[in-house]
This record gives structure tokens, C-alpha cells and sequence, in this order.
């Protein structure tokens, strides 16, 4: 099983749920590890819970990462603005009825959306059948969508966000991820292979 | 003369404010730029250098906002016209970057020139019913001079002679063409056979070393991001210049909320702006640029009730973009490379085929634009495209909709109506309370005919380099396809033009052809919302050209 690395937001119950509905939406075939193995639980804790810590988990450093080069700094957060502080509180958490976050009205924030799908999904989610997973992933869908477009960017965004675990998912796809500062040859641009 | 703070104070750090605050500082004159994005771009002390924010970073460029605008802090509206209500779809409508460089910084840096005929679009083409297709104030020789200071400024690396529509120019590119990508040269090569003429795009990345800062080492994060390595030369290239003039100065975070009119209202004195922490400040000025692009400047425009209010917001036009897309069976590489190495400028001046098309359609002719040889985008943006489940992981490891996909891009000509607007939106607000902007926008039918003639001419291009499948779409979408859906129907161009257009006669012009307003002579726009039509090509070359043309003339006046 796919050992948790982010500790951030969910309790250890609803990380296994999430990572085994990761499965599901993104399932492991042969060449591909799947949402689970690839840490999109991880990356889903570290967003719903960015701002456990300074700077918050949204904006990777730069400007490498150290995989092709250069000295390593995608893990070094960078800090938010006021402005930007607000935007990203007020879309993971919601407005919360706060006046200087409902300037158009409430928002509804990917925490309160995750704590109703886990609800949806229900406590013995790991344990069931993949049939009644999926049956219940589809009764579900804003919190399915969601869910999904979250497991696409944990699976082959930057690893620094706590997904694509070791790089596995660019690995599979063929994808080299960041490339700075080697880049690549006039060769590489133009050939064939 | 009373006391100011600076000669002139130029809202917004994209091209056209950037190009325009080079050209003020070398004049001797002194400037603020006020941008509202934050500063990824570089320092604002000596000796100006990178902040190390930009990065090959998926994530932060396409899913997070780090761009500006956040669609939270300042959401945008659009509608197809009257009859979708007060707006269809909030938030995200054509979130042209809002930050430290502007557009120029997330773009693939594709420059090329206007033709001379552009210039004259009403004599050389004709009208055309239910659009305002006009001249323009200024020729292409007149403009020649600063297209090429343009160039020079921000570092163009192309092959004079290659394109053979091209008009006239009076000196070579400042660098030879950059290495063509493999999905180029495959696709390049069927144009050819079938009789186009693709050449190598004049693009604003260092093929050598230049002006201080290395070549492109051709990443291939280049569309939608910011260069690490400063390659790109629009826009760290002008405002470096103008701040090591040390007459230039950049406040980021800095939102502009009202402009300071002298008494009887002739002329501006400076502006207001609110820094992030929602703090108020005044710069006061003998002069203010407006530069904050055709989607900002406008909406500036109308809540400060300045400009031919016949006029303002008026005429918005986009690239009403063909998107042809061919799958191949061998991987293409596609992100190797600076997105796209080649244009062609076929369905800008037509054929036989075309003037055929235009008569069937009963339209007096059909232009088109610049068609761009390129692949798709990102891991994340293909993935989101794949249903989940066991299609999506399948799909993942074959590619067909990234590794394996040419797209040629065709960046349509869009005719000026004045239906299609730029105004305030009478409920959604920015995070300041202020009126967000709303577009109202259809294409006319000349567009859609044109996307609908090229769009099988340019599948053959596709068939005849090796594609074993081709289709296409259109943005905005053709009214009943596939992609006619909530949430699709914004145009995705993020060319926007028009919405303060100049010309000669102040009754139907809001800048005077060298872009001072008419009646306010000292507030001047340098940017794209001037364009009196829209051609075929990106926008960014021109705006900047008229930028320095516009500065100069404002330097020498104050």
C-alpha cells in the first residue's frame, strides 16, 4: 500500500478514502502506477491545507527545480500577497459568511466540497466492490469533478506539490517534466527521436 | 509649472506601458509605472535582476492563477449578446496575464509585423455589412522606423525574406531564427507541398545571446509561462532599461481607482491608486499613458466617464481562433521547443479558393490570419481533456491528445462591430467594490465562413504530413458544436483589441492618431485598445511599435 507522506488536513480515515477514490478516477494499468501510488492524496492534503504553513503551499519557488540542473528551490514556497492571501483562503476554506470575503455573495470553499463527498462516499468506501465505488463517486458529481481535476494535477504536476510521487507519473507518460536550465539541443528540438 | 512627482505616470508594465516608459526615460523624462499584478519579473534596485520566480511549473501557470488575474479577486463577465441576461459565464473571461510584464510574460513571444495593406483595410478590401472596417490613422511607413527600434528593443530573432507576403523592411532581424521543432518541420514541409508558404516566425526569444541575456534553450514551457532564464526579451528587455535609466520607477501591487482632471477639464494631472494593503496614494504627473490592455483600459475609460462615450468599449475584437488538430502514430516531441517555430500568412491574403468561398457565402471577401505550426500544451491541461476511469490512464500512456498531436492554430481576423463591447458589468464586483468589466461579444459571419473555408484546407496539411486523424474546432465556438457549451462560450483568444479605437475624426474615435485623447492631450493610450481593426496577426509587435511612436511624440511635447 501507498505509505501517507502529507499531513496536513485529512485524518488518516479520509486520506485512505480519498486515495482509494484517486484509484478509481485515475486506475493503475499496466505502465501507469495510478492516483494512489502516485500521492494524489498527498497533494490534496497539502492544497486543503497550504496554509498550515508560511509561506502557504500554492506557489512552487524557482526558478529550478534541481532535476535537469541547478540548485534546487521549487520547494521553497513563495510568499502570497494580501490580496492573493485572501483569494486562496476564501476558495479552500469558503467565505464562511465573512463580510471581506462575500463581496459577490458567499463562495463555497474545496474544503466544505470534500467534507460532503467524504460523507457521500462513506466510511466503508475502501471496502467496497469497485462497481459500488464508482456508483457512488457518480451520485456525487461537484465533488467528483472536483475531485478529478484535483487528481489530474497531483498526478502530473510538479512532485514538489506532494502528487506524482518520485516523478512515477511523468515517468510513465513519457513526460520529462521541467527541464531548466539544461533545456534541450538544437538536436533534440528538430530531430526525429 | 506646478511641483509633480514624476513627468509621467504610465498605468500598467505590459508592452505597450513598458515600451512607452523605456522610450520616456531615454527622453529624459521621468516615470512611474503603476502596475496592479504582483512582481515576478525582476528587482526594482540595482542591478534589476531576476527574482527566480518564474519556473517550468505546470501547476502554478495554468491551475493557480500566478498570472493574475485571480478570477476570485477580479472576475470578468461575459455574454453572447442581450438576450443571455445581464452575463452567461463569471469569472475567467480572457485572463490576459495581469502582473509585472503583462502579457508579455506568458506569451510565446510569436512577433510578427503587420502588412502595408493591413493599414488600409477599408480602401484595400472594402466594407463589409454589419462591420466598421476602416482605415488606419497610420501607414506602415510610418511605422516602419519603430517596428524595427521594436525589434531591436525586445530581441527578435527571425529570417528576413522567409515569408514572402511580408511588406518591406529596412534592416535585417536582430538574430537569425531559433532551431524549428520536429512537429514543425513535419507539418511545414506538407504545407509547402500542398503550395503554402510557412516560414520561420519572427518570435521575441534569443536564438543567440543578446543584450545581456542568453538564448533560449528551448524549454518548451514557453506559451503561458514566464522564462526562467530570461530569454524571452518583452518585457524584462524595456523595463530593465528604464529603471537602470534611473528615471524610470515600478510600483507593483498598485490598482488604479481614479484619474486627477484639472479644472475645466482639458487635461489629466496624475492618478489615485490603492496598494494592496488598500492603502490610498496620489502621483501626480504632466502626463498619464494608459497601458492597462483593451480589456482595462476601457473599463478605466467608462468609470472615469473620459473618452467619446459614443465610442468606449466599442469595437472589441479578438483572433477568432481555428483550432485544427491532426493525431499522428509517432510521438512528436511537442514540448521541446518554443511552442511554435512557424506561421504562414496564406489565409491573410487568399486565393482562388477563398475569393470563391467569399462570393458562395455572398460576402465581398474572406480574411483570415496567421496560421501556427504547433503541438498541445502540458500533462495537467491533456489529462483533464481524458474521461476518468480506465480511459483516462489508457489515454495518459498513449498521448493521442499531447505527444502524439500537431495543432494548427489559425488566428483570425475578427471585424470590428459595434455591438461587440467592453462595459460594466451592473453586479459583479472586483475584490475593491468597483464594477467588474463584461464582454459582450458574437463574431460576425465573415469569421465564421473564413474558419469554415480553411479549416478542411489546413486537416489536409494535416493528412498529407502523416496525421492518421484530423478534426477541428473553433473558439469562440460555431453556434451547435461540440464545444457550444456553459463555460466554452468565451472567446479563449487572449488577443484583445479595439476598444478605444483612434482615428482622424473625434466623432467616431476616442485617441487621435497618435493616441492622445481627443480632448485631453495629455492622456495617452499604448496600447492595443487604439487598433482600429484587428488583422490576422498577434497584436503585441504593433502595440509596442506604436508605443515608442506615441512616447516619443509625448516626450518631445512636455
Amino acid at each position: 500500500m501507498t505509505e501517507r507522506r502529507s499531513f496536513r488536513y485529512f485524518d488518516d480515515a479520509d486520506w485512505e478514502v480519498v486515495a482509494a477514490a484517486c484509484d478509481r478516477l485515475i486506475p493503475p494499468v499496466d505502465g501507469h502506477p495510478g492516483g494512489r501510488a502516485l500521492g494524489c492524496a498527498d497533494y490534496i492534503d497539502a492544497l486543503l491545507g497550504a496554509f498550515t504553513e508560511d509561506p502557504p503551499r500554492i506557489w512552487a519557488g524557482g526558478p529550478f527545480s534541481g532535476r535537469a540542473g541547478g540548485v534546487a528551490a521549487f520547494e521553497r514556497f513563495l510568499p502570497l500577497g494580501p490580496l492573493e492571501t485572501l483569494a486562496w483562503r476564501t476558495r479552500i476554506e469558503g467565505s464562511r459568511g465573512l463580510p471581506e470575503r462575500e463581496w459577490n455573495g458567499p463562495v463555497r470553499g474545496w474544503q466544505e466540497v470534500y467534507a460532503e463527498g467524504l460523507a457521500a462516499l462513506g466510511s466503508d468506501f475502501c471496502t467496497c466492490d469497485p462497481d459500488t465505488q464508482d456508483r457512488r463517486l457518480d451520485a456525487a458529481p461537484e465533488f467528483k469533478a472536483l475531485l478529478y481535476t484535483h487528481a489530474c494535477e497531483a498526478a502530473y504536476g510538479a512532485p514538489e506539490y506532494g502528487g506524482n510521487r518520485d516523478c512515477a507519473g511523468w515517468t510513465a507518460i513519457g513526460f520529462p517534466g521541467d527541464t531548466q536550465p539544461r533545456g534541450y539541443t538544437p538536436d533534440e528540438v528538430r530531430g526525429r527521436a | 509649472m506646478p511641483e509633480v512627482d514624476c513627468d509621467v505616470v504610465v498605468v500598467g508594465s505590459g508592452p505597450g506601458g513598458a515600451a512607452a516608459a523605456h522610450t520616456l526615460t531615454e527622453a529624459g523624462r521621468t516615470v512611474i509605472v503603476l502596475e496592479k499584478g504582483r512582481n515576478h519579473l525582476l528587482a526594482t534596485e540595482p542591478p534589476y535582476g531576476p527574482l527566480g520566480h518564474l519556473s517550468n511549473d505546470e501547476l502554478k501557470f495554468t491551475r493557480r492563477h500566478f498570472l493574475g488575474p485571480d478570477p476570485l479577486l477580479e472576475p470578468r463577465t461575459f455574454r453572447r449578446d442581450a438576450s443571455d441576461g445581464d452575463h452567461l459565464e463569471v469569472g475567467d473571461v480572457n485572463a490576459l496575464p495581469c502582473t509585472v510584464g503583462g502579457g508579455g510574460v506568458h506569451a510565446d513571444g510569436k512577433l510578427p509585423r503587420f502588412r502595408e495593406p493591413d493599414f488600409r483595410a477599408y480602401t484595400e478590401a472594402g466594407p463589409v455589412e454589419g462591420a466598421e472596417v476602416v482605415d488606419w490613422p497610420v501607414t506602415y511607413a510610418e511605422l516602419e522606423p519603430f517596428y524595427m527600434e521594436a525589434e531591436r528593443l525586445i530581441g527578435v530573432a527571425g529570417a528576413a525574406g522567409a515569408n514572402p507576403f511580408a511588406s518591406w523592411r529596412s534592416g535585417p532581424y536582430p538574430m537569425p531564427p531559433g532551431p524549428a521543432m520536429y512537429v514543425a518541420v513535419c507539418t511545414t514541409e506538407a504545407a509547402a507541398r500542398l503550395g503554402y508558404h510557412p516560414y520561420p516566425a519572427p518570435t521575441g526569444a534569443n536564438s543567440v545571446p543578446y543584450d545581456g541575456r542568453p538564448a533560449c534553450n528551448d524549454c518548451g514551457f514557453c506559451a503561458f509561462y514566464g522564462c526562467p532564464i530570461e530569454a524571452k526579451g518583452d518585457p524584462v528587455a524595456p523595463l530593465r532599461r528604464m529603471l537602470a535609466s534611473g528615471r524610470g520607477r515600478l510600483r507593483p501591487e498598485a490598482h488604479v481607482t481614479d484619474v486627477l482632471m484639472a479644472p475645466g477639464g482639458r487635461s489629466v494631472r496624475g492618478v489615485r491608486y490603492l496598494d494592496a494593503h488598500r492603502r490610498e496614494h496620489v502621483v501626480t504627473a504632466r502626463a498619464v499613458v494608459l497601458a492597462a490592455g483593451a480589456f482595462e483600459t476601457p473599463r478605466l475609460l467608462l468609470r472615469w466617464g473620459l473618452g467619446n462615450p459614443d465610442v468606449v468599449g466599442r469595437y472589441l475584437m479578438v483572433h477568432v481562433q481555428t483550432l485544427v488538430l491532426g493525431i499522428f502514430a509517432d510521438r512528436l516531441h511537442t514540448h521541446r521547443g518554443r511552442a511554435v517555430t512557424h506561421l504562414m500568412d496564406d489565409p491573410i491574403v487568399g486565393d482562388a479558393g477563398t475569393a470563391a468561398a467569399a462570393r458562395d457565402a455572398g460576402l465581398p471577401w474572406l480574411r483570415g490570419g496567421i496560421v501556427e505550426f504547433g503541438g498541445a500544451a502540458g500533462p495537467v491541461m491533456e489529462a483533464l481533456q481524458l474521461p476518468p476511469g480506465p480511459a483516462h490512464s489508457a489515454g495518459m500512456l498513449t498521448s493521442a491528445l499531447r505527444d502524439r498531436l500537431a495543432v494548427l492554430t489559425m488566428q483570425g481576423e475578427d471585424l470590428p462591430q459595434p455591438t461587440n463591447r467592453l462595459d460594466l458589468d451592473p453586479r459583479v464586483r472586483d475584490v475593491f467594490g468597483f464594477p467588474a468589466g463584461r464582454v459582450t461579444y458574437a463574431p460576425h459571419r465573415h469569421e465564421l465562413v473564413t474558419a469554415a473555408h480553411w479549416a478542411p484546407r489546413l486537416e489536409a496539411v494535416l493528412r498529407d504530413a502523416g496525421a492518421q486523424h484530423t478534426f477541428w474546432v473553433t473558439s469562440p465556438p460555431m453556434p451547435g458544436a461540440p464545444n457550444d457549451r456553459p463555460g466554452m462560450r468565451a472567446p479563449q483568444s487572449r488577443h484583445l483589441m479595439g476598444t478605444a479605437r483612434m482615428g482622424t475624426d473625434p466623432a467616431t474615435s476616442v485617441f487621435d492618431p497618435h493616441q492622445r485623447c481627443w480632448g485631453i492631450e495629455n492622456l495617452v493610450c499604448c496600447d492595443s485598445s487604439v487598433f482600429p481593426t484587428s488583422t490576422g496577426y498577434g497584436p503585441t509587435l504593433t502595440l509596442v511599435a506604436l508605443a515608442i511612436r506615441a512616447a516619443r511624440g509625448l516626450a518631445t511635447s512636455l
